[in-house]
């Protein structure tokens, strides 16, 4: 997962600066958009793998058999994905500031902010949906088909977000951040109310 | 067939309310002052988005059921309600763009209820399509009850985009009563009603067939279990 | 009319899982109906059935995996709830290994034994590794095991937290007959040692080799139990050949 994630996120990295030329564009507006879009799909292709090692063997049964609560499951499975998210962006957006020469102003902690936000936003319903999609055939389908258009929320406040810290003089990115933190809350807490009833089946 | 028809007689009931609707949408009522006989879609347009909203709460309302009871009819009834509300979604999606072409001159902007909407559009064509290829009947009816639940969240939010951002919807329903002119109102309103004996007429119809699936479905697990016995 | 199958030597019989007309319904289709069963320490009972009877649920309820739609049933002497619960105390051997293939038997097995907060789980997960005999390969991920080495490092994850209640669902399927043998021994020791043990199966001669009383699980009903005492293979054979065509007889 780790592995797929930050090879991933690196080739978008690449991709994005062959797609967007440099000399047509000016790369500030666009930047906060290729940042997160490559946030997306490479933690995308990492979370929807949460599952799938469970499969082969049927190890999730093993798990639940183990005592304590099942909700420790999921909280597990959603910690190690933020983890493993907030690791990439950590180590990718350096890359990304290097190669676009996007000039920072310092805004160290706000910046930070909303690259956890935005990572607990893609991983709440990717853990989720990997859990079910595991279990369908076509499960890599449906999982791309619902967290597309679960995530556009995500989207635009980390972008809208992002943008407003990055520009200079900084903007105001907290209408945005509220945004963000209130969908943070409702999709932590729906999964968690939803979560028990994926067993049954 | 004879036989159905006359079981649900209450089903030609949608008629002469449909003929109603219809003749006051386009004949008996004025021009819009602005906008001419354009306007008119807006009956459509209204109508498909209360029955819209109508069919997804009631999907919502029935997953819950199913989560709790494990029942097949809350599964058929979010289901049923489910494709239906997506069909009238499109409706919203095709007449609002028809709509925005004349009165704004564009076909799409990025307004926030036109945003909720395609999302809300979306996500139940992804849940659809999550029914359409799972073959595993409690499977399907839990995840997809899932989804709906998660889906549902967009409602609320796609009915208050216009009054919590800025939007280029007007707000008709206010708590001060309805922004809107009374030889208007009747037309929106009989829109409604007869879209929502559309959308329940619809709704039996398609619940009956999936019951008949689902049965046809039970017999043949018998017979191949009744072979495999042998 | 007996109301339960009841399995257990006499001698000692603390009542190890006793469930009481249990039934489970997963949409509509009521999978298991009325099934009550007891099982004793020292006790073994063998649920023969065709594919779709039942069996799996019925191991899954008792498990604690699921929980019973309606019904009762207790564990070690406490009611268990309705959610399900699952129990260390409770071995599983389901038709899977439960085992990461990527990881090695040892660290999958040290993995399980912290998961049940064993104490020195890398020494107890090599103390198990030894009694199964794979200690040769322990090391090696699970992936390249054959199915007979799958099987014995699965028994090894049932056996590690010493289980006093053996659940087996098929547990000979697929294996050569040194495994057969293995598995053999290994549950008579299990059983000679206190151990209680539920075994799935839908091969007569496994029943009666393995159990002391034998039930048959037909479209969720327990439809006919005996002890196995005294029974031949081609007779119980024939009698579960019966119950499979849908007969009604009583014995």
């Amino acid at each position: 997962m780790w592995v797929t994630m930050m090879a991933f996120v690196i080739m978008i990295v690449f991709m994005f600066a062959f797609a967007v030329d440099a000399g047509q564009v000016r790369l500030s507006l666009v930047f906060p958009g290729i940042l997160w879009m490559a946030f997306l799909f490479a933690g995308m292709i990492g979370i929807s793998r949460t599952y799938a090692h469970e499969v082969p063997e049927d190890t999730l049964t093993g798990l639940i058999l183990a005592p304590g609560d099942r909700m420790a499951i999921f909280l597990a499975k959603l910690t190690t994905a933020f983890l493993f998210m907030m690791g990439m962006e950590l180590i990718a957006t350096p890359i990304f500031f290097a190669l676009f020469n996007e000039p920072w102003n310092g805004a160290w902690g706000s910046l930070l902010l909303v690259l956890a936000l935005g990572a607990l936003g893609i991983v709440e319903l990717g853990t989720l949906l990997s859990a079910i999609s595991a279990n369908l055939k076509s499960g890599e389908m449906i999982f791309t088909m619902l967290m597309f258009p679960f995530e556009i929320p995500v989207l635009i406040t980390t972008v809208e977000g992002t943008h407003a810290i990055l520009s200079q003089p900084a903007g105001n990115p907290w209408l945005w951040l509220h945004g963000l933190m209130a969908y943070d809350a409702i999709f932590l807490a729906l999964p968690l109310l939803l979560y028990d009833y994926l067993w049954e089946v | 067939m004879r036989r159905v028809f006359a079981k649900d007689w209450w089903i030609w009931t949608v008629l002469p309310v449909m003929l109603i609707a219809l003749y006051f949408d386009f004949v008996g009522s004025p021009n819009d002052a602005q906008l001419g006989a354009s306007a008119r879609i807006l009956y459509f347009h209204i109508g498909s988005a209360s029955v819209a909203g109508i069919a997804f709460t009631v999907t919502a309302i029935a997953s819950i059921g199913y989560l709790i009871q494990r029942t097949v009819v809350w599964d058929i009834w979010a289901a049923a309600s489910a494709e239906i509300g997506t069909v009238f979604t499109t409706m919203i999606l095709v007449s609002g763009t028809i709509w925005g072409r004349v009165a704004w001159g564009a076909w799409w902007t990025w307004d926030p209820r036109l945003t909720a909407t395609l999302i809300l559009w979306i996500i139940f064509a992804g849940y659809l399509l999550l029914r359409e290829w799972s073959d595993n009947f409690e499977r399907r009816a839990t995840y997809s009850a899932i989804i709906a639940l998660i889906a549902y969240v967009d409602v609320p939010i796609d009915y208050m985009t216009i009054r919590w951002w800025r939007s280029i919807h007007p707000v008709i329903f206010t708590n001060q009563g309805i922004n809107m002119p009374v030889s208007m109102q009747i037309p929106m309103f009989l829109s409604m009603g007869a879209m929502t004996l559309v959308f329940i007429v619809w709704m039996a119809v398609r619940m009956r067939l999936m019951r008949a699936e689902l049965g046809v479905g039970d017999l043949k697990n018998a017979i191949r279990a009744h072979i495999e016995g042998q | 009319m007996p109301t339960n199958p009841v399995s257990d030597n006499g001698a000692l019989n603390d009542i190890v899982v006793r469930a009481l007309h249990l039934e489970k319904k997963i949409g509509d289709k009521v999978v298991l109906r009325d099934v009550s069963l007891e099982v004793g320490a020292f006790g073994s009972l063998a649920i023969l059935g065709p594919n779709g009877a039942g069996k799996t649920t019925l191991l899954r309820i008792l498990s604690g995996i699921w929980g019973p739609t309606r019904g009762e049933l207790w564990r070690f002497g406490k009611k268990v709830d309705r959610e399900g619960r699952s129990d260390p105390r409770i071995g599983y051997l389901g038709h899977q290994s439960f085992l990461y293939p990527s990881l090695s038997a040892l660290d999958n097995l040290i993995f399980y034994a912290r998961l049940w907060g064993l104490e020195h789980p890398s020494q107890r997960a090599e103390e198990v590794l030894k009694q199964v005999g794979l200690t040769w390969s322990q090391t090696d991920p699970v992936r390249t095991y054959s199915r007979g080495m799958l099987q014995r490092a699965a028994i090894a994850r049932v056996l590690m937290p010493r289980p006093l209640l053996l659940l087996l669902d098929e547990p000979y399927t697929g294996l050569d007959m040194a495994a057969q043998e293995f598995l053999d021994q290994t549950l008579r020791s299990f059983q000679a040692s206190g151990g209680a043990l539920i075994l799935i199966t839908h091969n007569v001669q496994e029943a009666l080799r393995v159990s002391q009383g034998v039930t048959i699980l037909v479209r969720g009903r327990l439809v006919w139990w005996s002890d196995t005492k005294g029974w031949a293979a081609d007779r119980l054979a024939l009698e579960y050949q019966h119950w499979l065509q849908g007969g009604a007889r009583h014995p």
